[in-house]
């Protein structure tokens, strides 16, 4: 059994989600290899030959890869997929845009954000907003899987192992990069933060997330929303927890002016420890909370800031 | 500029799935069903698109049994110029359905194909992208904005870290997101006359696309219930809590 893992990166760095999918490779099997696909990517193709359990690394440093387009990052990956038993990339939005193509090229069924392994062909995957949770199991001698990276943890690290480069540069014919409005934040990542605040259609306004902000800054907490609020234009669309948004499990999640929908639920339901501040008192938000103030949140968030 | 909107048949999103009993799938018997809401918002676009004189015709294609074509009525309502059903009772897998679409693609040659990014029941996220291998098209997925002009389309993509502007050559393959627009309600004479629109039926089967199951569903559970909490009375009593009950802050 091998198994190819394609890291998730911003060109920057590794992104931790690599190492989560990697967690979950280990528990298909033992022979691992990374494929780092990208541009001036040498840094993270050695930090992913650190992640533990990685037994090789392949780098793909071209130009052509800069921005991680689907079309050709999908035709290198099934270019270098023979041999393979499972393919397994991160449920981010590049892992979401780029697998399916990938398993249509190969004429395989994809399994999309898996939270458990069973066995080699059995895995767990929540549907219908997280409401039911399914074991399927495939039948393709080929697996392509995404991993929803919440669910698995961090591997551990190991000396570097091999990386070997690949020079094939596959062209993008049909689809062009034109630009791209990074939200800037010095804040963690939503993903990868052990608290996270976020704000609903209680908060009123963008202004009135500053609120949150004092209280992240003590928390080392990053700031998530509903979906309300980013569509309201209180916050950006890459700040939307839920369902069709990002997926958090953090140690604590503070729910401030949000009514727990169940597509809000489905991205945070699975944190350790909730705490909900809305004014109403039937708020389905309460029915997860381990700890619940029903409160107005304009006073009771400069408190909870100052008692911090 | 022709445009086909795939949509699907799902549960309505404010319905809570119940697993059923016996523990082999979700209980949908008796649940009120709806056009998958990022499939309204693709129809939604498509009909923008038609309105400000971008496209010609619309046509939405639902795959499934016969109730779906309530669905479709609905897609006609809020403006598609007309509709097929591919008629089965399977459940299909994505694959399966970007297979089907693209033998439809191939009949139709719509320069644009607009699907949702995901559909709330299974929350595959998948077909779209695997209709745009399938068809050799470019693709340009959990679009917030749609520009098309000179032969291709100008998309913005929500992204993990904010948002990517990318542009496809036509004929191309998007997906919606949540902030491409908001879908309009249909009028009870549009209602009327969407029922005088033409909608075809065509067997899944006479495509010769071979739709053996290739994942099997083994067993299908609630999650794991969390437990009950607490309501506490003060600021004071939550930070206390945090600290030394659930040690969750220092
Ligand atoms: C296809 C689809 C996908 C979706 N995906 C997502 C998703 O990924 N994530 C997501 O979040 N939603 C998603 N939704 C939307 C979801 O259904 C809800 O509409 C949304 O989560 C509601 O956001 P909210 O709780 O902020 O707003 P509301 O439901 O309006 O709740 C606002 C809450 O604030 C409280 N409040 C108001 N003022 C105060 C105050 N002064 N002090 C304290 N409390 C106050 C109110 O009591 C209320 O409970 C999706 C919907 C659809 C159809
Ligand atoms: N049975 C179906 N009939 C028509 N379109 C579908 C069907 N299943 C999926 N789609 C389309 O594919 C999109 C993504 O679905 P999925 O990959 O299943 O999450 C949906 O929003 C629809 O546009």
């Amino acid at each position: 059994m091998k198994i190819l893992v394609i890291a998730d990166h911003d060109n920057g760095a590794l992104k931790p989600e690599t190492s989560k999918v990697v967690n979950a490779a280990s528990k298909i099997g033992s022979d691992i290899t990374v494929l780092v696909a990208g541009a001036n990517v040498a840094e993270i193709a050695n930090s992913a030959a650190q992640i533990a359990g990685v037994t090789n690394v392949i780098v793909a440093d071209d130009a052509v890869y800069a921005q991680q387009l689907a079309e050709n990052t999908a035709d290198l990956v099934v270019e270098l997929a023979s041999g393979y038993s499972h393919i397994l990339a991160s449920a981010s939005t590049t892992g979401k845009n780029m697998m399916p193509r990938v398993a249509a090229l190969l004429d395989k069924s994809q399994i999309s954000e898996i939270i458990a392994v069973v066995d080699e062909n059995t895995f767990k995957r929540p549907i219908y907003a997280g409401n039911a949770i399914a074991t399927v199991q495939s039948n393709e001698d080929v697996k392509v899987l995404t991993v929803r990276a919440s669910a698995f943890d961090v591997q551990a690290s190991q000396g570097a192992v091999a990386i070997n480069s690949v020079d094939s540069a596959v062209a993008n014919t049909t689809t062009e990069f034109v630009s791209v409005e990074q939200t800037m934040s010095e804040r963690p990542e939503l993903t990868a933060a052990a608290v996270v605040i976020s704000g609903g259609r209680g908060m009123q306004n963008g202004e009135n997330f500053a609120l949150l902000e004092g209280i992240a800054d003590k928390l080392g907490a990053a700031i998530g929303a509903s979906r309300a609020a980013v569509d309201a234009g209180f916050v950006p669309n890459d700040m939307q927890v839920g369902q069709t948004g990002k997926i958090v499990a953090p140690n604590l999640y503070i729910a401030v002016g949000i009514s727990g929908a169940i597509q809000h639920l489905a991205g945070m339901k699975d944190s350790k420890v909730i705490v909900a501040i809305n004014k109403d008192p039937d708020a389905p938000i309460f029915q997860v909370a381990d700890y619940g103030l029903v409160a107005d949140l304009f006073e009771v968030l400069p408190e909870l800031e100052k008692a911090l | 500029m022709k445009v086909l909107v795939p949509i699907k048949r799902v549960i309505d999103y404010n319905v809570k799935a119940r697993v059923k009993a016996d523990n082999t799938d979700v209980d949908l018997n008796n649940v009120k069903m709806a056009i998958n809401p990022f499939c309204e918002i693709a129809v939604e676009e498509a009909v923008r698109l038609k309105e400000a004189g971008a496209a010609t015709e619309v046509v939405v294609v639902s795959i499934g049994d016969k109730a779906c074509q309530e669905q479709l009525r609905t897609a006609l309502a809020l403006g598609a110029d007309r509709a097929i059903q591919i008629d089965t009772e399977q459940k299909l897998e994505s694959l399966h359905v970007a297979k089907l679409l693209a033998k439809l693609v191939d009949q139709e040659q719509p320069e644009l194909v607009i699907l949702g990014k995901q559909t709330i029941d299974a929350d595959n996220n998948q077909t779209g992208q695997m209709l745009a291998a399938l068809t050799k098209r470019g693709q340009a997925t959990f679009a917030s904005k749609v520009v098309v002009e000179g032969g291709k389309a100008v998309v913005t993509r929500e992204v993990d870290g904010g948002l990517q502007t990318i542009s496809v050559a036509l004929p191309a393959i998007i997906t919606t997101d949540l902030r491409l627009n908001e879908p309009r309600y249909a009028s009870l004479p549009n209602i009327m006359k969407a029922k005088r629109k033409p909608l075809d039926v065509i067997a899944a089967d006479s495509f010769g696309v071979d739709l053996a199951p290739r994942v099997t569903l083994v067993r299908v559970e609630e999650p794991a219930k969390r437990q009950g909490g607490i309501v506490v009375e003060s600021v004071s009593e939550l930070v206390e809590k945090l600290k030394n009950e659930a040690k969750v802050i220092s």
